[in-house]
Parts: C-alpha cells; structure tokens; sequence
C-alpha cells in the first residue's frame, strides 16, 4: 500500500501532501521535512530509492521519489509495492499532468492543487492503485473539467434564466429552486469507456463454489 | 415577485464579476488564493509566513462563518483552507464547513467538499459520523460522478463503526454496470477488510465474482484484496492457483486489449501483481508450484529487457521462482537474470539486483561468489543505499572467516552515517556477528566497544542486555570466561581512564558493571583506583540517575579491603540525601551492607556461578501475601493492558449511549492487544530499571530485560544454514582467488593503466577475504554433512530452559507473565477456552493412543477398529460394552487429529465403521451382544425411540425427512451433546424387500464431520430401521452451513442406486449455554476485542420485557442468562466447548439493546443473526 504522496520543490516547500495514513498534523510536517532533508541531498545520478525512514515506519518502508526540473514526487510505500511499479507510476501520474495541464510546471501545481488532487485521486485511491492507464485517468478527469465548464456558463446565464423563468411562471416563489434543479439535470453525461469491453479476452475458468 | 426579481437583479453583477474568466476555472489574478500564494511566494522568513497565514485564517474564519457566503466563495475558501493545512497550519474550524459543503452543494461543492474532509480529517474524528448519511444518499445517487465521489472518500477516510451502515450498498455497486463504479467498489471493500476484516467475511464470494468479472480493471482492483488474503493465509487460496496462472498466461501472451499496455508491454502492473500472489502461494508446495513453472518461464522469456517496467516484471519474476519450490532449470535462468540486475550501468537495477542476492544467496551462496567483483564494487559506491545493501548482502555471507572483514566494513560505514535507523540497524547487525563469529578475545570486546559507543543510547537495549548475559555465563571452557572477563575489564578500565565524556550511557552502564562484578580477576589491580574512576563517574555531569544507579551498584560490589568503609561513608553522605529516591535507597544498601559484612558475601558473593540461579518469575513466593490481601477486601490484580482496555471502556461507556454509533474504544483496544511484548519491555524497562533497583543489588540479579530468542545458541536462527564452512581455509580462498583473477582479467583488458590493475588486485585481496569460506558450499555437501559454525562463544548448555527466561524477568515481564497465568486461569477453570479433550476413562486410555497413531499413519483412520473390523470381529466385540467409552474415544482420536488435518486442508474424509445399533444385523453377524437400544428398534412407531441409549437423554430436534425413494427413507435427528453436535441420521426401508450394501457419505466443508458408527450397512431389512450418527463441530463462525451426502444401496442384487440429500445446519445447532458468574463474566468481556451492536427488538409480556425478551432467546437459542440487574441483562453461550459469546443486554426505549462480544471473530455477528431471527419470529 501507499502510505503518503508527497510533492515538494527544491527548497522544500510543500505542493501536494496527501496522506493514506493518519498522521498528527505536526508529524506530517516532521515528515514532510525529514524526507526532504533526505531526498535533496541524493545527487540525481544515484538510484531512485530509499528505505527506511525512521519517521514513516522503519524497515517496511521505503521511499520512491523521481525529481523533474524544479519539483520532487515522492511516494512513500511499504513491502507489497513493487519499487519500479511505483517508480512508473510516477511517470504515468507526471504525464498525466502534463497533459492535463498542458505542459505542466510548478505553478500549475500551485494555483491548481485541487485539480492535482483530483488527478491523483483518479491514479491511487485510500492507498491503492486504482488506475494506470494515462487515457482513463485524463478521460476521468475531462468529464469533470466538463462538469465544471458548463457550470460556468450556465452560472452566467443563470439570473437571466431565473428572471425568465420567474416572469413565465407568475412568481411563484418555489421557481429558483426548480431552475436549479433543472440545471442540475441538465449537464450530467455518461462517463466513456475507451476500452471497449467486449473484447476484453481474459476468461478466468469457472471456479469452484465457495 | 417583485422581490424574487429584484434579489436575482441584484445578485446578479457580483455573479457575473465572480465569473470574469470563464473557462476551466483558470483562477483569476485577482483571487484570494492566487493573492495568498503571491504573497507567500514574496516571503522570505518563516516568521513572516507565520503572521501571513494568522492573518489569512483570520479572514477564512469569518468568510466561512458568514452567512452571506456563496456556495462558490465558499469552495475557494475551502481550496485556500487546504493550501494552509498543507503549510502546516491548522485551520480545524472549517473542518464542519467541508462537511457542510460535501452534503449541501451541488457536484462541485461536493467534490471540494469530500477532498478537504479526506485530508482533514483522519478515521477517528468525531465530525466524520456527520458525513456517514451524505455519503449513503451519495452512494445511492443516479449521478455516477457523486457515486464515483463517495466511493472515493470511504475508502480514504471512514469511521470503523459505521462501516455496518453503507456496506450493503456498496457491495451492491459490485454488480453496477459501470466498470469504473465496480473498481471502485472492489477497492473500498478491500479498504473496509484492512480497516475491520470480520464485517468484510460474509462476501468473500463477492470478491470471487470481482477476480471473475468480465473487466481487467475490476479484476486487477480484486487481485489487492486477493494478495492480502494470500499473504494471511495461503492454504486457504490455493485451488485459485489455476485461475491466477490462467490469468497470467492470458495477460503474457497479449490477449489484453492494446489500451492496458504501457510502453508495449501488456498490463505491466496487472502482472507484477499476479506474480506477487504467485510467489506467496507457491511457497513450500511442490504440487501449487508445478502449476506455474510454465507461466513463469514464459513471463521470463517474454519480458525482453527494452524498458524499466520490465524490469520490474523480471524482478518480481525472479522473487517469486526463488520462492516457491525449486525448479533448476527455472532458478538458472533466474539467476541469469540477476546477474544481469547486478551488472547494470542503471543505478536502480543495481540496487534490485542486490536485493535479490541477499534474498538468494540463503539458498544459493554460490551466486554471491560468482558476482563477488561487483559487490566489492558496490562496496565503494558513492551512493549509500547502494552501500548499505550490499552490506546486507555480506552480512548474509559472513562467516568464521570473513567476520573481520565485514565488520570491519560495517564500522566503516556506521562512522559515515548520521541516520538514526540506519545505525541502529547496523549496530544490531554487527553485534550479532560479533558474537557468533568472534575469532578472538580482544576483537571481540574491541567490536563490542565500537558498537556500544556508536550505538549509543538508541539501540535496541537487548545488544548490551546478551553481551553482560555472555560475559557472565561464560563460555564453555572456564579459562576462557576468565579470560574474556579480564579482557574486559582491562579494556575498560583504559576507557575510562581516556577521556570518557563523550560516552554514551548504556556503554558507561556496561562498564560500571564489569569492572564491579569482575575486576578482582585481574591481579595486581588495585581496587581504590578502580573505586576512584567510577567516583569520578559519578559525580560527573550529564550522567543520568539511571546510570548513576549502575555504578553505586557496582561500588557496592567494591567495598573490601582497604579505604572500603571510608568510601561508604562518603557515598552516603553523598547520595544518602539525594533527591533521588533511588539514589537515596542505593546509598542506604551501601551503609547496610558496609556495616554488615556477612550479610554483604551472602547477598555479593564474588565469582557466582549462573547455573543454579532461578528466579520464580510468577512471584509465587508472593501467592500467601496476596491471597491475605485479597481476602482482606483488597482488589485484585489488573495488568496494565487490562487497565488500560477497562479505562478505554469507562470513556466510551460514559460517552456513548447505545445506538447506532459504536464507541471509539474498539480501535484502542485493539491497538493495545497488538502492541508487541518487546515493545512493552522496552518501554518500561528503564522504568523497571530504577523501580526495582535491588535487582541490579547482587550479582545474581542481573538487570535483563526481554532477551529474544534470534540470540539464542545457535546464533541467528534463520540464518543458520547460510554460513557453511569447515573446508580447509586455504582452498576455499584459492578458489576464490583462482575466479576473482577470471573476473579481474576481464577488466584488465579494458583498462590499460597500471594504476587500476593495481586498485583491482587490491578488489581481489578484498573479494578473497570477503568471500572466503563461501566456495566450499560444494564441499560441504559432498561431505553430506553440514557442519555448524563453531561458535567461539558458545554459552554453557543450560540447566534449565527455564532459567534463562526467569533471569531475565524484570517488573515488566513478572507483570506479564502473570497476567498470562491470570489468563489461562480463566479460561483454563472457568471456561476451558483451549479445546479440552473429553476425558476418556482410565481403562480406556491405552486405546486412544493406538487411535493416534493409526490416524498418523493412514489418514483416513480415525478409530482403530476401522478396515479390520472384518478381520478382527474379537476387538469389536471388546469395545460393544462400552458404548460411550467408544463415543468418546473416537471424538478425541477426532480431536486429536484435527491439527494435520487443518494443516494439510483437506476436507475430512471419513471412512465409515461398521456397526449398526440393529441388533438382527448383529445377530446375523453372530456377535450376539444386544445393546440396550437394540430391542427398541422394532417399535417403529417413534422413532426418537431409535436414539441409541446414549443419546436419549440429552435435548435434541425433532425428527425431520431429509431425503426419501421408493426404498429408503432418511429423516435425521439433532443431539445437542455438550462438545458437538451428533446428527442421527435413521435409515427406513420403507419396502418390504431386504436392501443390500447401504453407504452412508456425509460432506460439510466448513465442519469437522466425524463418523461414530452405522454409516455402512450390509443388510436392512424389509421395513427396518437403522440408525447411523455423525459428530459435527463447528470451529469457526458460520451463519449457516450446508451439509451434503449421499446413500448408495444396492436394492436388487447388482443394482447401486444413490440417494442424495442435503441439510442446512444452523450456528444455533452449535450453541451452547455457558455457566459462569457475573463476575466471570465480568473479566471475560474484557478480555474479548470482536463485538458487535445492535437494537433489537423488545417482546412485550405480562411480565417485566427484558424478562421475556430473554426467556425467548433461551428458549429457542441455547443461551444461559446470567445476571439480571435492573434494565439489563447478561446472557452467555459459547460456541461448542470452544469460543464464548457474551451478550450484554439493555432497555433502550422501545428495543433491546445488545453488545456481543466474543474471542472468535463473525461470531458475535452470527449469534446476533440468530437473536434477530429468533425474536422476530417470536
């Protein structure tokens, strides 16, 4: 399982925490610096793990960090993770921000760190790996980014629709609320599957009852 | 309208300005988080970020407590709330906002919401229960982005307790239609089985169906769940064997659509993930393994090396072949493999492929040898966890021969290092080896004393604890105790004689204890000098009372001969008033012990031998004291854990009333049952040091706490066959030289300068002492005998194993043991919680254990009469008479067995014996003797008159019609016995022709099933009756179990027909009534972690509720009520002689509140289950 997601820059300073494990908020900042104080150090040529922090749980633990440009990724994981797993997973995680993003760079990070939330959220959930494919997590979170969208312009329209509506239906005072629900309903589309599941071959042989 | 108009009008510029950027939310530069980060961004002290972000809070605070606030400002401030608890500041008053905003907003707010709950808030925050009816509505939603949303958050964050309360919907969203939902799902649930694995039981079946599903991502979010599952317990997964190799074939061979592949290779994680759970259900099983070599093979052959992520599939490839059972072909080319991992330029694969060396080199040292130039490179590394593997590795490979060498790397490295962990590692590490291997005396103490002063204060304290063990039981030869303590204590006194400050305290302990206990060994010693050092000691600052404590001790130990009592006297007068209790008591001994000098050699006697020393760590001598005090009112005795659990409930007693929500104390209890014994010791044992200092007093009263068991004689257990040694040193070391010049030849000719050929004979020198011992692996099992290292410091042979346990008993471990005498007290008195073997009669015994061994031997056997009845009718006839003796003895043969049979698990297959209970199949077999029961047979009219003698007066079902033809009737009969439940199955013929040749065959998975008698029958004649039994017992928790079996008979000659039948056992069949006293009850409820709530529902009577509602549990379960005070009551059963359920009930408004609580997970659910049922019903 993966225990904590960090993301910090050169200096040290926080981008993305994100704990799958609880931690008091002082101990996760303790964390927080101790691993940078780790990681930094680390030339760029040396290899791409660490074990055994003595904050995070000892010998289990280990740290896996790639360092892109100004920012580090560290995740940290315990035995039943496989090391270079993980160590591509940070690659799909960073692709898929850059994709998201368009070109992506630490400001991204900043101004956006809900975003990098909710793109994280599509790659591991509760500490698991949920999902590895870059096209699924970005097609996950376009269809949020739509949702988002076409609230925009219709919170634009809105006071314009409610006054419409207002004056079509003689003040009747439940009207807001029904054009909000009518709002509601009207942008919710079905998720796409890219994979198209009929294909899919695996045949796992019937299995004995329980 | 007027007004709705005129607010909308007015609403409406805000809006739009709000809006000013439309697009993907891209924040404007005139937002207050895109200012916030601006201006920390400016900062440049952390002080002045401090007083930003007060600032900033501040505003949050009252932008979020306004009531004016949009949704939408509000969902910014949440995002700039988040921003600064990641910086570290707490922002806990918007906590209940997150929470507001995940249940009220639209998708958006929703989606802000549940992200900041899920990083605020951990499991046990109380908000959380405010989130737990969202996250239902939200779960049920038709939106599949709100499902998506819950589903997130209950897998990062989510009360224990409530777990109950949304499981059913998310174990139906298994079956939506949407993959993403299904993954999802099967996510959360893995999460729910980590977080409280008995409310997960019941759907294993389910996630059989997920590892099943037509979808690879559901089936790869299944496969966490099944790698855990594994991990437990992998006899239990084994006949999924098949089905992961299948998959793994499938996934190998590219039958995968092209979207799960990553750079070209198919489902890279899908498969290091199969491989996983390949490995672990591989292990030690020849037959599980064979299945996969093939899949293994290909996944090697396939995985060509183009890019990182095969290697990360080789890698797990090459773990799992040198898991499982050993197949040659399969390990060379594995070992291939690794040798590739090690040889690469990339930093990272290096690093792995040490990893699988160390993993390797236990079974295959040889591989080691033949990379032994790249780990000699390694060695030199410039990065250090490249460095510390390899130390592992070589740690794995020491032996006699190479010790100096390696430790003398480790020390290197120890002196490099700064991290805390890493140097407690390797000082254990090298301690270890320092003991087994030492070569002599003087490096030995000399090791011991690098390892203490690095080790410092930090290392685990069982290091210092077996060094004083050792030094003071002494090695096998006494001279060479003697001189190993003389050693010591020169070395030590020429410690402390250099400058001594920067030394740690557990070193200055150590010292202070040799030189008191052994510097008379050394002549010509004077004694004032050794005194004077360890005054100076004491008066030193920056010690602590501890070791203070240590060294009056010692001097204790020091006042004869000259200057003795003037010594005293000034100790006391130095320490006699500290403000120190401990010191002061110290002192005190002194001035005893300096007046009296019989008493001195009697409690100091100098040169103790450690053989006869015992020490009664159950404090027995205690056991008159205590009973006085007992019956003099005082309370009794709770260990610490017991306290703290009692404490835990009184809070969550006080806090909780009954309902819904289950109290906190669940997870606290938990966590202190897990809380390891070493941790426990270690805790209190510098706490234990000075409580009882007249431990430290004499020499016979070593200070020694919780020594493990890896120090035993034999070193370091799991390691024992690595080091494998005894072939001549000379050849092992030409050997090696004669390889290592091979490998270094190669590099000569790559590099022409002298200056590395030099660099490389100086490897070669390093690699031949390095790998020494190591070559002779051969030889060693040409010999076919492997000897053990001989051990320098081989420890006397012990008197008694006894003794080395209670020498190292200290407040702590008195404390536990006796808290574990406390236990099996109970439970071995009062509930005989072990399974306790019915007692057979004396006579009898003789037989139960021919009943073993027989049972050992052929595992289909369970009593001795079986198969030879035929042959030896003279040895049934013996065991007619005593029919229950028989009964019985078959249950404890049964009993006994049940070990190697939940070992090999397979089902219980029973062969039948012969016997029938009707007496004219007895006469046509001419053994004559008629049972009581035999002459009731005929009376056909009831056939609960048919239950054999034995049975008849216990309480049992009615009689039920299982299966019936034309010939045969079936119907079965319930006997509750006390220690199983008898199933009496009545044969009828319900023709009038004979029937010929009747087998009975009974299956139940989930029992034991254990045949008595009667389950093949020759001859039943035309409208006879007979009767076969079965003894089932119930060991875990189930609902309901489903019984299966078949008849076969012959009705004409020649002619089988099969009858098949079924029958559903319920857990109520296996419930008994347990008899203990409120008190009992009391300490039991304790004791037990699994518990379940609930409200049931309340009978109403004529009498007082409570009464009835439990007079109607007994009555249809078979609980006892124990206790009835006021409006509550406790009730309870166990489930055969095994596990006990309490059930505590209580009054709560119009239902009955119950808390189950049992030692035996699920159980509390199942009998909770029945309670239900049975008031419903009622």
């Amino acid at each position: 399982m993966i225990k904590a997601i960090l993301i910090f820059n050169n200096h040290g300073k926080p981008r993305l925490i994100r704990f799958y494990q609880y931690f008091a908020e002082d101990m996760q900042q303790q964390i927080i610096r101790e691993t940078f104080h780790l990681v930094s150090k680390r030339d760029d040529n040396v290899c791409n793990f660490l074990e055994g922090g003595s904050l995070i749980g000892g010998s289990d633990y280990k740290l896996i960090y790639r360092h892109y440009a100004t920012l580090y990724f560290v995740f940290c994981v315990d035995s039943s993770e496989s090391e270079l797993g993980i160590l591509d997973l940070i690659q799909v995680f960073v692709e898929t921000l850059d994709k998201c993003f368009e070109n992506v760079c630490e400001l991204d990070l900043i101004f956006h760190m809900d975003k990098v939330h909710y793109i994280l959220q599509e790659v591991v959930m509760g500490g698991m790996v949920l999902e590895t494919n870059m096209n699924e997590i970005v097609a996950q979170v376009e269809l949020q980014n739509r949702m988002e969208k076409s609230e925009s312009t219709v919170w634009v329209f809105f006071p314009f629709f409610c006054l419409f509506v207002c004056l079509l239906q003689g003040g009747l005072s439940a009207a807001p609320a029904r054009a909000v629900s009518a709002v509601k309903n009207m942008n919710l589309p079905e998720i796409p599957r890219n994979i198209n599941i009929g294909d899919i071959n695996i045949k796992v042989p019937s299995l004995s009852p329980f | 309208m007027s007004d709705v108009v005129e607010k909308t009008l007015s609403a409406l510029p805000s809006l739009l300005s709000l809006d000013s950027q439309p697009g993907a939310g891209k924040l404007s530069s005139t937002s207050k988080l895109g200012s916030l980060i601006r201006n920390i961004t400016e900062l440049t002290s952390k002080h002045e970020e401090e007083k930003l972000i007060k600032r900033e809070l501040a505003a949050l605070k009252e932008q979020v407590s306004s009531p004016n606030t949009t949704m939408k400002q509000m969902r910014e401030a949440m995002v700039r709330a988040i921003y600064c608890e990641m910086l570290g500041y707490e922002a806990s008053f918007t906590y209940i906002h997150a929470i507001k905003l995940a249940q009220q907003g639209t998708v958006l707010e929703k989606r802000v919401g549940y992200l900041a709950v899920s990083l605020f808030l951990n499991e046990s925050h109380d908000l959380l229960l405010l989130l737990v009816n969202t996250v239902l509505k939200d779960l049920q939603s038709s939106n599949l982005i709100e499902v998506c949303m819950a589903l997130t958050v209950v897998s990062q964050v989510f009360p224990k307790d409530m777990i109950p309360a949304i499981l059913p919907v998310v174990e139906e969203k298994l079956t939506h239609p949407k993959e993403i939902i299904r993954r999802k799902a099967v996510l959360a649930l893995y999460k729910f089985y980590l977080i409280a694995p008995n409310q997960v039981q019941h759907i294993h079946a389910k996630f059989r169906k997920a590892l099943c599903d037509k979808d690879p991502g559901v089936m790869t979010a299944s496969l966490h769940i099944y790698l855990q599952l594994i991990k437990e317990s992998p006899d239990m997964y084994k006949e999924l064997t098949g089905s992961f190799v299948t998959i793994l074939k499938q996934v190998v061979g590219g039958k995968l659509p092209i979207d799960f592949n990553y750079h070209s290779v198919p489902a890279p994680w899908l498969q290091i993930q199969l491989l996983r759970i390949l490995g672990l259900l591989g292990r030690e099983d020849q037959s599980t393994s064979e299945l996969m070599y093939d899949v293994l093979d290909e996944s090697l052959r396939r995985a060509e090396m183009n890019h990182n992520i095969t290697y990360a599939i080789l890698y797990e490839c090459v773990k799992a072949i040198y898991s499982i059972y050993p197949k040659s072909e399969l390990c060379e080319k594995a070992a291939k493999c690794i040798g590739n991992f090690v040889l690469s330029p990339k930093i990272n694969l290096k690093y792995l492929g040490l990893k699988a060396l160390t993993y390797v080199v236990q079974q295959d040292a040889n591989l080691a040898l033949q990379h032994q130039m790249t780990i000699i490179e390694c060695l030199d590394h410039p990065d250090l966890i490249i460095k510390k593997e390899t130390l592992e590795l070589l740690f794995r490979i020491t032996n006699t021969q190479n010790v100096t060498v390696i430790v003398e790397k480790m020390l290197g490295f120890l002196k490099l290092s700064n991290d805390d962990y890493t140097i407690v590692d390797l000082v254990g590490k090298v301690a270890e080896l320092a003991e087994k291997y030492a070569p002599d005396n003087e490096w030995f103490i000399q090791t011991m004393n690098e390892v203490f002063s690095f080790g410092g204060d930090m290392m685990q304290p069982d290091i210092p604890n077996s060094f004083l063990r050792l030094l003071a039981e002494g090695c096998e030869s006494a001279e060479e105790s003697r001189q190993l303590r003389l050693y010591a204590v020169d070395s030590y006194l020429a410690v402390l004689q250099k400058d001594s400050a920067h030394l740690p305290q557990r070193f200055l302990q150590i010292i202070s204890w040799v030189l008191g206990e052994y510097s008379h060994l050394k002549e010509g010693l004077d004694v004032q000098e050794v005194r004077q050092l360890l005054m100076k000691l004491l008066d030193r600052k920056g010690v602590t009372t501890e070791t203070r404590c240590w060294v009056l001790s010692s001097l204790m130990k020091l006042c004869e001969g000259p200057g003795a009592d003037e010594m005293a006297q000034e100790l006391v007068e130095r320490w006699g008033s500290s403000l120190d209790p401990l010191l002061r008591q110290q002192a005190q001994e002194l001035l005893c012990l300096s007046l009296d000098k019989d008493l001195r050699t009697r409690t100091l006697p100098l040169a103790t031998t450690w053989d006869g020393l015992e020490v009664d760590s159950s404090l027995s001598f205690l056991d008159g004291f205590v009973a006085e005090a007992l019956a003099a009112g005082a309370a009794p005795y709770k260990p610490p854990h017991q306290r703290q659990q009692e404490q835990c409930q009184e809070k969550a007693l006080s806090l909780e009333p009954y309902g819904l929500s289950l109290p906190v104390s669940l997870s606290s209890c938990s966590l202190t049952d897990r809380q390891s014994p070493t941790l426990l010791s270690m805790s209190s044992g510098q706490s234990g040091n000075s409580t009882e200092p007249s431990n430290k007093a004499g020499s016979s009263k070593l200070n020694l706490e919780g020594v493990k068991r890896v120090w035993g004689k034999e070193g370091y257990l799991p390691h024992r066959e690595v080091p494998e040694e005894s072939a001549p040193v000379e050849e092992a070391s030409s050997a090696v030289q004669s390889s290592s010049q091979q490998g270094g030849a190669s590099d000569k000719s790559s590099m022409a300068h002298t200056e590395p050929v030099e660099q490389d004979k100086e490897k070669q020198q390093l690699a031949s002492s390095l790998f020494v011992g190591l070559g002779s692996h051969n030889a060693t099992s040409l010999m076919g005998k492997s000897e053990t290292p001989s051990q320098r410091f081989r420890r006397k042979p012990r008197t008694q194993v006894s003794t080395s346990s209670s020498v190292t008993s200290e407040k702590s471990d008195s404390s536990h043991s006796s808290r574990s005498t406390v236990d099996s007290f109970l439970y071995g008195s009062l509930l005989e919680e072990e399974p306790v073997l019915p007692q057979p009669n004396t006579s009898h015994t003789p037989r139960v254990t021919t009943a073993n061994g027989s049972s050992e031997t052929k595992t289909q056997s369970f009593i001795p009469t079986n198969g030879t009845f035929e042959g030896e009718e003279a040895e049934e006839e013996e065991e007619e008479p005593t029919q229950t003796e028989n009964d019985i003895t078959s249950v404890t043969a049964h009993r006994t067995k049940q070990g190697s049979l939940i070992m090999n698990s397979d089902m219980v297959i029973v062969q039948p014996t012969m016997w029938s209970d009707q007496p004219k199949d007895w006469s046509q077999d001419d053994s004559g003797d008629l049972l009581s029961s035999g002459s009731d047979t005929h009376m056909e009219t009831s056939p609960l008159l048919l239950l054999p003698a034995d049975l008849r007066d216990l309480p049992h079902s009615n009689i039920n019609t299982l299966a019936a033809d034309q010939s045969l009737l079936l119907s079965s009969c319930h006997v509750y016995r006390d220690d199983a439940l008898v199933l009496v199955i009545f044969l009828s013929n319900s023709g009038e022709t004979p029937i010929q040749e009747i087998a009975v065959q009974l299956n139940c998975e989930q029992l034991e099933v254990a045949s008595l008698r009667g389950n093949v029958i020759d001859t039943l004649d035309g409208l006879g009756t007979s009767v076969c039994r079965y003894t089932l017992v119930m060991d875990g928790a189930h609902t309901q179990v489903e019984m299966t079996g078949t008849v076969s008979y012959q009705a004409g000659p020649g002619h089988t027909q099969t009858l098949p039948f079924s029958s559903k056992l319920s857990l109520a069949d296996f419930i008994r009534p347990l008899v203990i006293t409120t008190e009992e009850y009391g300490k039991l409820w304790l004791s037990f972690s699994h518990d379940v709530k609930q409200n049931l529902k309340l009978l109403k009577g004529d009498r007082d509720p409570l009464v009835t509602t439990l007079d109607a549990l007994k009555e249809t379960l078979q609980l006892h009520i124990v206790d009835i005070i006021g409006s509550e009551g406790i009730v309870a059963c166990r489930l055969l002689q095994g596990a006990p359920c309490l059930l505590h009930c209580r009054i709560h408004g119009d239902s009955l509140a119950v808390w189950l609580r049992s030692s035996l997970p699920g159980l509390p659910d199942c009998v909770l289950y029945y309670c239900q049922k049975a008031l419903l019903e009622h």
